[in-house]
């Protein structure tokens, strides 16, 4: 169907191959849309967001030795 | 001369004012409720730089957790804020520290959410724990 004459040089030819692939790129992808369904099942267990992680280490790391002396200084609420 | 006395005069007024300020969130202990709570138990630390109730939550047991935690909240918000960091990271990060502080029998969070007594080796925290 794709033969190399249809799409070679003669601009009307070419133009018909072209039209005649577009036709069947239509086909195949209704095709594929037919019988590719994927069926997508929900999890059983509830999905958990872990809402801290975000905070990289590095970042903790930077903030340890201010955090600490937070802390040490506010003794009645730690 | 006047006018020279006047400005000293404020000057140290508002030194003292910021010293108060400095000095008020400080509290030299814990509260003898709080440190019964904790010794017994029923408060624990949280990965996320708060206090929790572990057990049953009476009234009086929540009102204690509620009042440390805005405390503690708006000194990490202050805190992070001079460190250029979030909210979220600094409590995170406080919490981490208070994790490992915890004396054995007092209650912790672990990484997957339950609540552990701390034993006598290290507690179990989040890998990006310092």
């Amino acid at each position: 169907m794709r033969s190399a004459k249809l799409t070679h040089k003669h601009a009307p030819r070419h133009k018909a191959g072209m039209r005649m692939r577009a036709a069947w790129v239509m086909v195949m992808s209704g095709a594929g849309a037919l019988g590719g369904c994927i069926t997508v099942n929900a999890p059983e267990e509830p999905i958990v967001i872990e809402l801290n992680i975000n905070i990289k280490q590095e970042v903790i790391y930077r903030l340890a030795a201010d955090a600490g002396n937070t802390i040490e200084e506010n003794p009645g609420i730690f | 001369m006047i006018t020279r006395t006047l400005r000293l005069g404020a000057l140290a007024a508002s030194a003292a004012a910021a010293a108060l300020v400095l000095a008020a969130p400080a509290q030299a202990q814990r509260d003898p409720a709080y440190e019964a709570a904790r010794s017994g138990g029923k408060v624990g630390e949280r990965t996320d730089g708060y206090l929790g109730i572990v057990g049953a939550a009476d009234p009086a047991l929540r009102k204690l957790v509620d009042d440390i935690n805005i405390r503690r909240r708006a000194l990490y918000a202050q805190k992070a804020q001079a460190a250029r960091a979030t909210l979220e990271e600094y409590a995170f990060t406080a919490g981490c520290l208070a994790i490992a502080r915890t004396a054995p029998g007092e209650m912790y969070q672990a990484p997957g959410g339950a609540w552990q007594a701390r034993g006598s080796g290290p507690a179990q925290r989040d890998p990006r724990c310092p």
